[in-house]
């Protein structure tokens, strides 16, 4: 098992009166696509919100524990939040283009943090279409509304323009739910790429893709991390009887 | 470079943050601001006076709101006689009745009429309704009349309102779950029985916030009340005589305020009058309608 | 029996419908059939001449030069304040909290008050400041009067946008304001309605500039000269026992209606036009 990118420990999380995670500890290893399943409403996206601190914007949230990045635990109130966002990519579950043209949504994260010189992020635009292979499809349009693109070419959008900031880890909360079978394919081949060079978590609840995907797989059932593992573990053999019974469709 | 972001960030927090606090407290200091000005009247004549008594004889410092007040209720009342079935009526069947096509063309009509500002109500009014009243009506009633009147008054208001009834019924009406007309029209009852025993009594609260809502407005709206109501100050006895609302009262009086001793300070205590009854209507209402939004979602 | 009650209202519903509807078309029916004989090209373009309130020469051009002052002073004004207002409570207070509530129970509230209200507390602040009726206190009383309006529009554009908008941009690292300004350009089509129905209670609105604005024959050039508007231009004229200068009111009128019509029926055609390019 390679490092630990991602370190948690004793998570619980607390809104309003719910307590939606309890004791969550958890390891997410470097490099790796690592898949978080189960059933819809137990806590998956959540949790994957805790990691980047994008719960924070929610109303009464209470977080307790410690989830480190690299060692370092976000949630110390030292700690910078706009520092620790770029560190993540975010794919949401439809794909939320800025209101602007394809060039200025990959050159937007850029730009807020200070690059504003033009030959490089020419360059930077070209690199990051390239790398979910957009390029080709919209090199000639960059200046064209990226609401003009086709719901999976808007969501690969996204995941570049998530990339521009340099992330080391990419959050993806069911990315492919709004998606037709090609795009959904387009988008996992790209997350089989990208693994060589971010680590890479997603929440889906269709076990299909994470069979497809995932070297390592949790399986969440209402707030409580039943079981983790590496793909082969957790889809062919499983130890807990929870995951069992989801794996091979007993549970929905 | 970061650092500026983050503390641009903050700066304008704190600068958005004092904004609002001011802007909410616009409405405490109108209300202080009128208080202010009322004082010299108040301290004069005790309030039971002020409201209940028709002496209005500034030079005397007597100031007797009775008659405007009741001028004020009498076409409020007319105008809401006349507005609220019109208005239930056709929320009812833009929202439960009538096709697509129909809600695409009629809402935006309303919402046009909405957009008229009221001088332009009452320059119809007296070219449409006046006559109308002192020619067609009022003969089958009443002796002589000079077509100003509290009658003309409602009705020029009641059209003002339609728009404002509207909307709030239908919004109300849309707050109510599709599953509960489903399950009245599966138990065999007609559309007009589920809007009838259902939809009425389920928005029963949101449609008496609406009508206080309305009412407010009523209240408050002045120039084109002004312009037919007949500017009489008198306690009507009937709806062809002319009244005198509280809000055309402020209006038509402006120029003489500063010259006569306390008239200015009654001008403003009219104001509150007005002020207080209108936020005190608005806030019981709104707070209504919150809970009742809060409770679908 | 149920039947025939239920189509006795079907019939009543239909007919209270068209009566609404058509007292829009009756009002303006009225107003053009009475006002438009009497527009002519100087009624527009010119200032009163001396004699102009009993009969002679002359046109209401201090009237619309003074009602478009105001109105643009005061949605300037009132922009510069809501905007930042909506910002607040929909990006830095957390959401669905007491504040938030608390603060669009209050601009519900300020939205109820009538004009004349608005115009009395101009006119007391006016008074207490020293100042005489002018071009500058019309506009600080309009402004007052539209600042809920403006508020509650803007509001209600900018909670339309998916949370995720502002998601997104938090994820690159962006802070707050680099969220609300994104916000702001997504809901561009709802802020303009906002501005454009704004713009249109601001120019009909007598009671507020009553006291205020004051009135006068000439275009004010200063902030502090008084300042005529279209509806007490058409209030002041239709009293005039005169019939040349009551039909001049009603031509006042159809310009301020035309007015108001074309700026509803651009808020309808912007707000269509720039939610085609929404998600």
């Amino acid at each position: 098992m390679s490092q630990s990118h991602i370190s948690i420990k004793n998570l619980n999380v607390y809104i309003g009166e719910n307590h939606i995670l309890k004791n969550i500890n958890l390891e997410l290893p470097d490099k790796k696509v690592i898949s978080l399943i189960g059933p819809s409403g137990c806590g998956k996206t959540t949790l994957l919100k805790t990691m980047n601190r994008l719960l924070d914007r929610q109303a009464d949230v209470r977080v307790e524990g410690e989830v480190l990045v690299d060692g370092e635990n976000i949630y110390d109130p030292m700690v910078e939040v706009t520092h620790i966002r770029k560190k993540m990519g975010l794919l949401s579950q439809r794909p939320f283009p800025l209101p602007m043209n394809i060039y200025d949504n990959i050159a937007y994260g850029q730009r807020i943090h200070g690059n504003t010189n033009k030959k490089e992020l020419d360059a930077l635009v070209e690199k990051y279409l390239r790398d979910v292979n957009l390029w080709d499809e919209v090199k000639d349009r960059l200046k064209s509304p990226a609401t003009r693109l086709s719901i999976g070419q808007q969501q690969r959008l996204c995941l570049a323009r998530g990339l521009s900031v340099s992330p080391e880890i990419i959050l993806g909360d069911e990315p492919t739910s709004a998606l037709d079978p090609i795009s959904t394919k387009h988008i996992e081949e790209l997350f089989l790429q990208l693994k060589d060079h971010y680590t890479i978590v997603l929440v889906t609840h269709i076990l299909r893709q994470a069979r497809r995907v995932s070297d390592y797989i949790g399986f969440v059932y209402m707030g409580e991390l039943v079981e983790f593992g590496t793909a082969d573990q957790i889809l062919n053999h499983p130890k807990e009887q929870l995951t069992k019974d989801y794996v091979f469709g007993a549970l929905s | 470079m970061k650092k500026y972001r983050l503390l641009k960030d903050k700066l304008l927090s704190k600068a958005f943050l004092t904004l609002t606090l001011l802007s909410i407290l616009i409405v405490v200091m109108v209300g202080v601001g009128l208080y202010y000005k009322s004082i010299p009247i108040l301290e004069k004549n005790t309030l039971s006076k002020l409201l209940f008594s028709s002496e209005w004889k500034p030079f005397n410092e007597q100031f007797g709101f009775y008659p405007y007040i009741i001028g004020t209720l009498w076409i409020t009342g007319i105008a809401l006689l006349i507005a609220l079935p019109l208005s239930l009526l056709t929320a009812i069947f833009l929202s439960e009745y009538a096709p697509l096509r129909i809600r695409k063309l009629v809402i935006p009509l309303i919402e046009l009429l909405s957009g008229i500002p009221p001088i332009i109500f009452g320059v119809w009014g007296v070219l449409v309704v006046i006559p109308l009243i002192q020619d067609h009506i009022a003969p089958h009633f009443v002796e002589f009349t000079t077509g100003y009147s509290v009658l003309a008054g409602g009705i020029v208001l009641s059209i003002m309102i339609f728009p404002l009834l509207i909307s709030i019924l239908m919004e109300i009406f849309d707050n109510v779950p599709q599953e509960l007309r489903d399950a009245s029209l599966s138990l065999g009852a007609t559309k007009w029985q589920t809007v009838k025993k259902v939809l009425l009594r389920k928005s029963s609260s949101g449609i008496i916030a609406a009508v206080v809502l309305a009412v407010s407005r009523a209240f408050g709206e002045t120039i084109a009340v002004l312009m037919v109501c007949g500017n009489f100050a008198q306690v009507p006895h009937s709806v062809f005589d002319s009244c005198y609302p509280l809000p055309a009262l402020i209006a038509n009086n402006y120029g003489e305020m500063m010259s006569i001793p306390l008239y200015d300070s009654a001008l403003m205590f009219t104001a509150l009058l007005l002020f207080v009854i209108i936020v005190l209507f608005n806030t019981v209402s709104r707070i209504i309608l919150f809970r009742i939004e809060k409770s679908t979602t | 029996m149920r039947k025939i009650e239920e189509n006795i209202f079907k019939v009543l519903m239909v007919i209270s419908t068209l009566i609404i509807t058509s007292t829009l078309f009756l009002i303006l029916y009225t107003i053009f059939s009475k006002g438009l004989g009497s527009l002519n090209w100087d009624m527009v373009s010119k200032i009163p001449e001396g004699g102009f309130y009993i009969g002679k020469g002359g046109g209401i051009l201090n009237a619309i030069i003074g009602s478009i002052y105001i109105t643009l002073g005061s949605t300037l004004l009132g922009l510069l304040i809501s905007i930042p207002i909506v910002i607040y409570i929909n990006v830095y207070a957390t959401k669905n909290s007491l504040f938030t509530n608390i603060t669009r129970l209050t601009f519900d509230i300020l939205f109820g008050i009538p004009s004349i209200v608005y115009g009395a507390f101009g006119f007391t602040i006016m008074v207490y400041m020293g100042m005489k009726t002018s071009l500058l206190a019309g506009i600080v009383t309009v402004t007052l009067l539209i600042i809920p309006i403006l508020v509650r529009a803007i509001d209600e554009a900018v909670r339309v946008v998916p949370e995720e908008m502002g998601h997104a941009v938090y994820a690159l690292g962006g802070t707050r304001w680099e969220a609300a300004k994104i916000i702001l350009r997504q809901s561009t089509a709802g802020i303009v309605t906002a501005i454009l129905l704004s713009f249109g209670r601001a120019i009909g609105d007598a009671a507020c500039v009553l006291f205020t604005a004051g009135f006068t024959d000439s275009i004010p050039t200063s902030l502090n000269q008084p300042a005529a508007t279209l509806p007490l231009s058409i209030f002041f004229q239709l009293s005039s026992p005169i019939p040349e200068v009551q039909n001049r009111a009603y031509a006042a009128t159809v310009v301020l209606t035309l007015i108001v019509l074309v700026i509803s029926v651009a808020a309808k055609v912007v707000s269509k036009k720039l939610s085609k390019n929404k998600i």
